[in-house]
């Protein structure tokens, strides 16, 4: 078994671009899950009246479906409905809706994991509830749930492999179109294998890093 | 095309509970090598041996830098051409999904195991255990409770994560849906039992999951 070595470098320029598109895609979701999640968490903490049960459904129903019929919905059932999106939309929107409720579920967790004494304390000194919101209960419900949170990002960053089922030019999409191409599938499957390793293991390695940090922070409170 | 909606699912439901069989199957299968592999892992990992705590941490790494998807294609792909051996896409799923499995449920395993007083160890071996009895009977047992709820999510992940299976081509429940809107062009309607289906399996292990965590929250 030999490496074509020139191939796999005449090939470095497609999965440079193909390594920016997964980075697109993953910040991009990881933004927009970020904004649904913060909106949907203040429904859940402040108990808006109706608004909080369908929070709650939609949390539910997005956490215990795969991702992948969520994608084939919107891109292959939408459009018989009349609404006609691209593989790149499709996959925003369903890793949207993915990962809206993870990081919901993160943050409500976080501001529950707040001590009830650190509210009641708060309201004795006399705290508006406004007041305790931004200097009580936010920046220790940021804290506690910065480790799932960022957890939460390489998760959706990693998830986005799944997209190139609907044909967004992503790293493993364009692995794949090579080896149909010109069968040369072990080059390709080593650069993918390296790709990944180099993409998302610094990351996973730091994510262990912040958790080990966090956990001695939080000794003694 | 069949003439309404109850109609055409009637008809396609034994075609989609084939599919759903094999998806089912797949997920068993890849829950059992998981609980297995992951139990394992856990007693070694919390043995603390030094070479063997650097291969576990490797194979860890691997499994959460390398994206289950990524990993199928590993394998399917992978396994003829450097090792020339050809396994069915269904068996390909099933390892993927019980070695990366293992390496989540290990993970919560040493952590439970991690987690239970220095002194259980000590007591059990200052009366002779030996070491199999020891966490056969003293640590394990104690760890179950932490365990079970973490563990329990893992097999709903299991579940959702068969279905990436449809793109190295075994004929599980999406595919079988699949076909059926080759014929029927009813895509929003198998799509949506898809999802259902999904939904009602993950559902009430998810509950469980939640009710058992909150219940033991303080043993």
């Amino acid at each position: 078994m030999t490496f074509d070595t020139a191939f796999m470098l005449s090939t470095l320029p497609a999965f440079f671009q193909a390594v920016g598109v997964t980075l697109q895609v993953g910040l991009i979701a990881i933004a927009t899950s970020l904004l649904v999640a913060v909106i949907n968490a203040t429904i859940l903490v402040f108990r808006t009246p109706y608004l909080w049960r369908l929070v709650k459904g939609y949390v539910e129903l997005a956490r215990n479906t795969p991702l992948l019929i969520q994608l084939f919905f919107i891109y292959f059932a939408l459009p018989t409905l009349g609404v006609k999106v691209s593989g790149f939309a499709a996959a925003i929107i369903t890793m949207t809706f993915m990962g809206g409720a993870y990081l919901t579920e993160v943050l409500r967790a976080g501001v529950e994991a707040v001590p009830r004494a650190q509210l009641e304390s708060g309201r004795s000194i006399g705290l508006s509830e406004g007041q305790l919101l931004r200097h009580v209960i936010l920046p220790q419900a940021g804290i506690l749930s910065l480790p799932a949170l960022f957890a939460n990002f390489i998760f959706l960053l990693k998830e986005t492999t799944v997209v190139s089922a609907v044909a967004v030019p992503e790293i493993l999409y364009t692995t794949k179109n090579y080896i149909a191409l010109y069968y040369k599938t072990y080059e390709m499957l080593a650069v993918l294998t390296l790709l990944c390793v180099l993409l998302f293991l610094p990351l996973s390695l730091l994510l262990r890093y912040v958790e080990r940090r966090l956990q001695h922070g939080q000794f003694g409170s | 095309m069949a003439s309404s909606a109850p109609e055409l699912l009637l008809i396609s439901l034994p075609q989609l509970a084939a599919g759903a069989a094999q998806t089912l199957a797949i997920s068993a299968l890849g829950i059992v090598f998981a609980t297995l592999g992951g139990v394992l892992y856990g007693v070694l990992a919390a043995v603390g041996n030094r070479l063997l705590n650097l291969l576990l941490q490797v194979y860890l790494e691997l499994f959460r830098a390398i994206p289950v998807l990524v990993w199928l294609y590993l394998v399917f792909f992978g396994l003829p051409i450097f090792f020339s051996i050809s396994i069915p896409s269904f068996w390909c799923a099933v390892l993927v999904l019980g070695l990366w499995g293992a390496s989540e449920v290990g993970e919560v395993v040493r952590g439970a195991l991690q987690s239970l007083p220095r002194g259980q160890r000590e007591a059990g071996l200052s009366i002779g255990l030996a070491s199999w009895q020891l966490y056969g009977y003293v640590l394990l047992p104690q760890a179950l409770k932490r365990m079970t709820p973490p563990t329990i999510n893992i097999y709903t992940r299991i579940i959702k994560t068969s279905s990436l299976a449809v793109l190295i081509g075994v004929v599980e429940v999406i595919k079988a849906g699949q076909q059926i809107i080759e014929r029927t062009y009813e895509s929003v309607l198998i799509y949506g039992a898809l999802f259902l289906f999904f939904f009602f399996v993950c559902y009430p292990l998810s509950a469980a999951s939640r009710a058992l965590e909150r219940r033991w929250a303080h043993a």
